[in-house]
């Protein structure tokens, strides 16, 4: 059981409900497969990811964006049992989707960044800490149910 | 996972903007460290104090930041350039280089909040690679 005080509940709460999920969620997926290319092997059927501008441009890759951080969002909705939140996607993270674990934390090493850039000097030492904490958690959520 | 000559010219041309506020980013991203990563306290229990604010912090940020300022100088030869502070942080320091990655996450992490627009993602990959490169070349001497 994760043990959340109250400054982190409360810093998790204000960047989720302030988020711009419409560029956040783009920019975080986009940055990673720019980033970290090899992770562009899970998106084999999401049209040209051909240099940095066609990775950004592209429509599906933006899309996918929101979907993973509104999965994020219910994590921060559920901060208390988030185990439990992500069992079943954990299972489609591991028996459909293949993806090695590894990337969860690339992902979450650019949203860090993406959210850094947004929040500027708002993004405090404490905010930064409360925020990879929460990753952490979430990232270790969605490994559970791999075998 | 080598620099590239578009490496190399990213790298150069973003530190450029950096070196200016290189006192401010060194502190912050050593400040991030030390409280995000506390494990890396560990290294300075010497100091009397370890917050953000502390004057130790704020210098040794600069000394650290001015570290890697002087890398992108040696770019094209961070073995070679960096030996010396291979042999310091092997034989002296002994830092264990699982920490490098640390504090090149928390540059990268200060560069985005303080360059919003010029810390690009195609910049992020050089500065990305530069950091790891530094970080091995660094490492060259631990054994």
């Amino acid at each position: 059981m994760v043990e959340w005080t109250e400054f982190e509940r409360a810093t998790i709460q204000d960047i989720f409900t302030n988020m711009n999920y419409d560029v956040v969620g783009p920019q975080s997926l986009a940055r990673c497969l720019i980033v970290y290319p090899w992770t562009q092997r899970y998106f084999g059927k999401f049209g040209v990811l051909y240099n940095a501008a066609a990775i950004m441009g592209n429509p599906m890759i933006a899309a996918h964006g929101k979907v993973v951080l509104r999965g994020l969002e219910e994590a921060a909705k559920n901060m208390d049992n988030i185990k439990a939140t992500y069992a079943d996607l954990s299972v489609l993270h591991s028996e459909k989707l293949h993806v090695d674990p590894d990337n969860f934390r690339l992902l979450g090493d650019c949203l860090t960044v993406v959210v850094a850039a947004q929040l500027g000097a708002a993004f405090t030492p404490e905010a930064q800490a409360a925020f990879q904490k929460f990753l952490a958690v979430a990232i270790s959520s969605l490994q559970r149910q791999y075998h | 996972m080598s620099l590239s000559a578009k490496d190399k010219l990213a790298v150069k041309t973003f530190f450029g903007k950096v070196a200016p506020k290189v006192e401010d980013i060194g502190r912050e991203a050593l400040a991030r460290t030390l409280f995000v990563y506390p494990q890396t306290k560990t290294y300075f229990s010497h100091w009397a104090d370890l917050s953000p604010s502390s004057p130790q912090v704020k210098k040794h940020g600069l000394t650290v930041l001015n570290g890697v300022l002087s890398a992108v100088e040696l770019i094209d030869d961070l073995k070679g350039g960096l030996l010396t502070l291979s042999e310091l942080h092997a034989f002296m320091l002994r830092v264990d280089p699982a920490n490098f990655k640390i504090i090149n996450h928390n540059l990268l992490v200060v560069f985005a909040m303080m360059f919003p627009d010029d810390f690009t993602p195609e910049v992020h990959v050089s500065v990305d690679k530069f950091l790891a490169q530094v970080s091995l070349a660094l490492a060259e001497k631990y054994r």
